[in-house]
């Protein structure tokens, strides 16, 4: 349904992506009329909307106006780099927000958790394009630590595999860590919160009556029961994901679906752009499945239901 | 003390609300007054002697690459981005707090649908509708803008004045007004929309951070405010081509951003404690 | 014979407002002796669930056990010990039951893992023999096809079975003391029995001392060998159970009783204690009871301290005989 919406928002608005096009070249009303037929524009709103329903099922979406290649093929190629960045992305937050939101929790109200709320409220409140020139100023060009594009070292053909390893994981840091600082804040707020309502449950302190160690008691327990909860959060930070990688692609010029996104809105190039926010829009649907996944998986309460 | 003064007095008391406040009214300051007595931020000045000069004496923050006053700029770009913010703002909530408030009291048919249609236009990325749209725009005007923002950022407000609405319609004091032969635009203005005032305000209040982030991503992506309207996104976009050189170009702006987003964000957080005893 | 736990002068401070610290526990004075069972009474807010936590030392922050307070287990003060050494006890010497089953078992673990992890924890077994022992606990605590409730979670079992699994894991190290809050309030009426029955039978098996916290008189009666009553965090009548039933010492106590419905007996109206019980922030400097006592006469604006009414029979009060 999100599909319909989304392509009746589109084909219903003012302007004439044609003529944005044609700013740049001229074409010949020859040429306009064979774009408009290849682009299915001169056909009635309602059978442009079935064609494109149509190929959306098949995984088609048209082709790109920029490229003058199939959107499928643009979108197939450069998936994996932006999965790459993705689940770096992923497991930071997931790993480090966590932590972070559980330290924040057990020394609730000190400085730790002061200072931490604040740095992450500040990371949130931190445009992420700007994020990443700053990061690229400091260690790309400044210090000369990383390197400040791209995803690989063009010239490594042949190289060990260490090697690209390595060169591969020096260009990921910066934008992993641009992403991440700026998405970083919800995960650390909901664990936290998550944590410090587990960490007041009586079974808490039936463990600790037990001879556990503080240890066993704060993550065999009061975390572990907060966890369903918290990884519902999946499915609301996928979108904070999704559309920061827009942004930090373009900045690192990071050959993946947000970099494609971003140049396809600059162009105005309507399939390329349809056919990623398509794709953004079932990422989303996927994730907050996911979450619900792991939640019934994790909580034995649910399952119940 | 009316409800709106002690709210803003809790906000006062916790730290970071303060720190928010001041911050906030700071840059509402300089964004009202900074353009009377700074000079005229689309002026180039002399290109050859006075494009991407340092902070320093006659340019408290340097100058870019067309001679332009990077303070001026910076402050007329605040105050777009600060009525921007606030104008679709306001207009969201509103547009939100209006279908949460028909479909929590009608119930049946028209909530489930309104809901059903909520729920749809969320799963898909605001970034990605609002691309999509000004797509078509060579030039957005501004007030296009702001409709477009208000128009994607009203749905989580909407859920929440339904539940809200929802919740209240069993309480008495809704059915003594039922009884009374009150009709329903009454109750609602009345007597429903004084009790959601609060968590709106706050939504509303968040609103303002995520949207101003929003339009500065979109005008470094070139789709929001165009040239030569000075914008806090669009000098992070014209500082690409020299920042490695002229560092103060690109860092000022984006720091401006960050404090903005960051006191309005304080703000609300703050706002929420006060209103809402259950967080931590 | 030595008392297996000696308390003396047990006392519990809170920070409360204004800067002023209030005792919710005040000087709290008993012994539980091997194979018997002592039983704490008194109505919420008399602290006697804190003295329960006292012992184990958990008393919530900001709370603090004060350290003039002695807990002495077997002659060693438990004021002394240091976190780890508590570990030890804690499960290990001391186990504690606690009120409500529900929210006392986490909820995302089954059964058995809750039992297992607490044998663990004293014992270095593996984990097969870890789960070996939970099922005995689980059938010696009367769940019957132990194996399969171990892997059930608590929100598949009914509230009795629920407060069996607490009982496995409270006794999973074998601990020699037993410290039961409130155990059966949360359950239903016949289940209730079942419970004390168990936690009887589970003492005189194990020659375990058992502190019962409850605030049920029809508890303590023919379950409880000794009885200390608690009112605003002290101890005002302590004796066996027999005498105090027979002639109880402190007016509370008589309120108590003459509170209590009881199917046996004439139909006699209830005669509640008038008033209610004063938090600590408004406790009076003399006899904490005087306000709501019948019996109040002008000596009672000084602190009476536990004075003899009997052999073994001790009340706070000046209406009583002498000195303790």
């Amino acid at each position: 349904m999100a599909l319909a919406l989304l392509f009746f928002l589109i084909r219903s608005l003012p302007g004439d992506p044609l003529a944005v096009l044609s700013e740049d070249r001229p074409l010949t009303s020859e040429q306009v009329r064979d774009l408009q037929r290849r682009y299915q524009l001169d056909q009635p709103l309602g059978a442009q909307f079935t064609a494109f329903m149509g190929g959306a099922v098949r995984g088609d979406f048209g082709t790109s106006i920029q490229y003058g290649r199939p959107v499928r093929q643009l979108v197939l190629e450069r998936l994996p780099r932006t999965l790459l960045l993705g689940a770096t992305v992923l497991l930071i937050n997931f790993t480090l927000g966590l932590w972070l939101g559980v330290q924040q929790a057990l020394h609730r109200g000190r400085p730790l958790d002061r200072i931490l709320t604040t740095l992450s409220l500040t990371g949130y409140a931190t445009p992420s394009f700007w994020l990443g020139l700053m990061l690229v100023l400091v260690f790309a060009v400044r210090l000369h630590w990383l390197p400040a594009a791209g995803s690989q070292d063009p010239g490594l053909d042949g190289a060990g595999v260490l090697t690209v390893v390595l060169d591969r994981l020096r260009h990921l840091i910066l934008p992993a860590l641009t992403l991440a600082a700026v998405s970083i804040a919800s995960s650390m707020r909901y664990q936290r919160a998550a944590m410090l309502e587990a960490l007041r449950q009586p079974y808490v302190a039936a463990a600790r009556a037990r001879g556990l160690t503080e240890g066993q008691v704060t993550w065999g327990h009061a975390w572990r029961s907060a966890l369903p909860s918290v990884l519902t959060l999946f499915g609301l930070w996928l979108p904070i994901l999704v559309v920061g990688a827009v942004f930090v692609e373009q900045v690192f010029a990071w050959q993946g679906l947000g970099s494609l996104t971003a140049g396809a809105a600059a162009a105005r190039d309507y399939p390329l752009l349809m056919g990623t926010a398509v794709l953004a829009t079932a990422a989303v649907v996927t994730g907050s499945l996911v979450s619900d996944v792991l939640h019934a998986l994790l909580d034995p309460r649910a399952r119940a239901e | 003390m009316t409800p709106r003064r002690a709210a803003l007095h809790t906000v006062w008391r916790r730290p970071a609300g303060r720190a928010g406040l001041i911050a906030l009214a700071l840059l509402a300051l300089l964004a009202l007054i900074g353009p009377l007595v700074l000079p005229d931020p689309t002026a180039q000045g002399d290109l050859l002697n006075g494009a991407l000069l340092p902070p320093g004496s006659g340019h408290l923050l340097g100058t870019d690459q067309l001679s332009r006053d990077v303070l001026s700029r910076i402050v007329t770009g605040l105050r777009l981005s600060l009525i921007i913010g606030l104008a679709s703002a306001c207009l969201a909530v509103a547009l939100g707090a209006a279908v949460g408030l028909i479909a929590g009291s009608r119930a049946g048919m028209v909530d489930t649908v309104l809901m059903r249609i909520v729920d749809a236009l969320l799963a898909i990325p605001r970034l990605f509708v609002l691309l999509l749209v000004l797509a078509v725009w060579d030039r957005v005007p501004i007030p296009a803008l702001v409709l477009l923002l208000a128009l994607t950022g009203w749905y989580g407000t909407s859920r929440l004045v339904r539940a809200e609405t929802v919740r209240l319609r069993g309480e008495d004091f809704v059915r003594a007004a039922e009884a009374l032969g009150a009709g329903r635009l009454r109750i609602a203005l009345h007597h429903l929309l004084p009790n959601v005032a609060a968590p709106i305000l706050v939504a509303g209040t968040l609103g303002v951070g995520d949207v101003i982030l929003l339009e500065a991503g979109l005008t470094y992506l070139g789709l929001g405010i165009r040239p030569p309207t000075p914008s806090l996104g669009g000098m992070v976009l014209d500082s690409r081509s020299v920042f490695v050189t002229a560092p103060w170009t690109s860092i000022f702006p984006g720091l401006v951003i960050v404090l903005t987003v960051l006191s309005v964000n304080l703000v609300g957080d703050a706002l929420r404690d006060a209103l809402d005893p259950r967080s931590a | 014979m030595t008392p297996l736990l000696e308390v003396r002068d047990l006392r519990v401070s809170f920070p409360a407002a204004g800067g002023r610290t209030i005792h919710p526990v005040d000087g709290v004075s008993f012994s539980l002796e091997r194979g018997r069972t002592l039983a704490l009474v008194g109505e919420s807010g008399c602290g006697k669930s804190l003295t329960g936590l006292a012992l184990l030392r958990l008393v919530p922050p900001p709370g603090r056990v004060d350290d003039s307070s002695v807990i002495r287990l077997e002659g060693k003060d438990l004021m002394s010990f240091d976190e780890a050494a508590m570990r030890v006890v804690r499960g290990g010497r001391i186990g504690m039951v606690f009120q409500d089953p529900m929210t006392s078992l986490n909820p995302v673990l089954t059964a058995g893992d809750q039992i297992a992890e607490a044998v663990r924890a004293h014992r270095p077994v593996t984990r097969q023999e870890a789960r070996a022992r939970a099922a005995a606990l689980l059938g010696e605590v009367g769940i019957a096809d132990p194996a399969r409730r171990l892997d059930e979670y608590p929100h598949q079992l009914s509230g009795g079975m629920r407060q069996r699994v607490m009982i496995a894991i409270a006794l999973a190290a074998e601990p020699e003391i037993i410290i039961a809050d409130e155990p059966t309030t949360a359950l239903d009426v016949t289940v209730q029995a079942q419970i004390l029955e168990l936690l009887d039978r589970l003492r005189l098996e194990r020659g375990m001392a058992v502190l019962l916290i409850t605030h049920d008189l029809g508890v303590v009666a023919g379950r409880a060998d000794d009885m200390c009553v608690m009112y605003a965090g002290q101890i005002v009548e302590r004796a066996s159970t027999r005498q105090v039933f027979e002639a109880p010492a402190h007016p509370y106590t008589h309120g108590l009783f003459g509170s209590v419905p009881t199917i046996a007996g004439p139909r006699e109206r209830l005669t509640p204690i008038s008033g209610s019980v004063p938090p600590p922030a408004a406790w009076p400097t003399g006899c904490r009871f005087a306000p709501r006592c019948p019996e109040r006469f002008a000596r009672c604006d000084s602190m009476p301290s536990l004075r003899r009414a009997g052999p073994g029979h001790d009340a706070r009060c000046w209406l009583t005989g002498d000195e303790a």
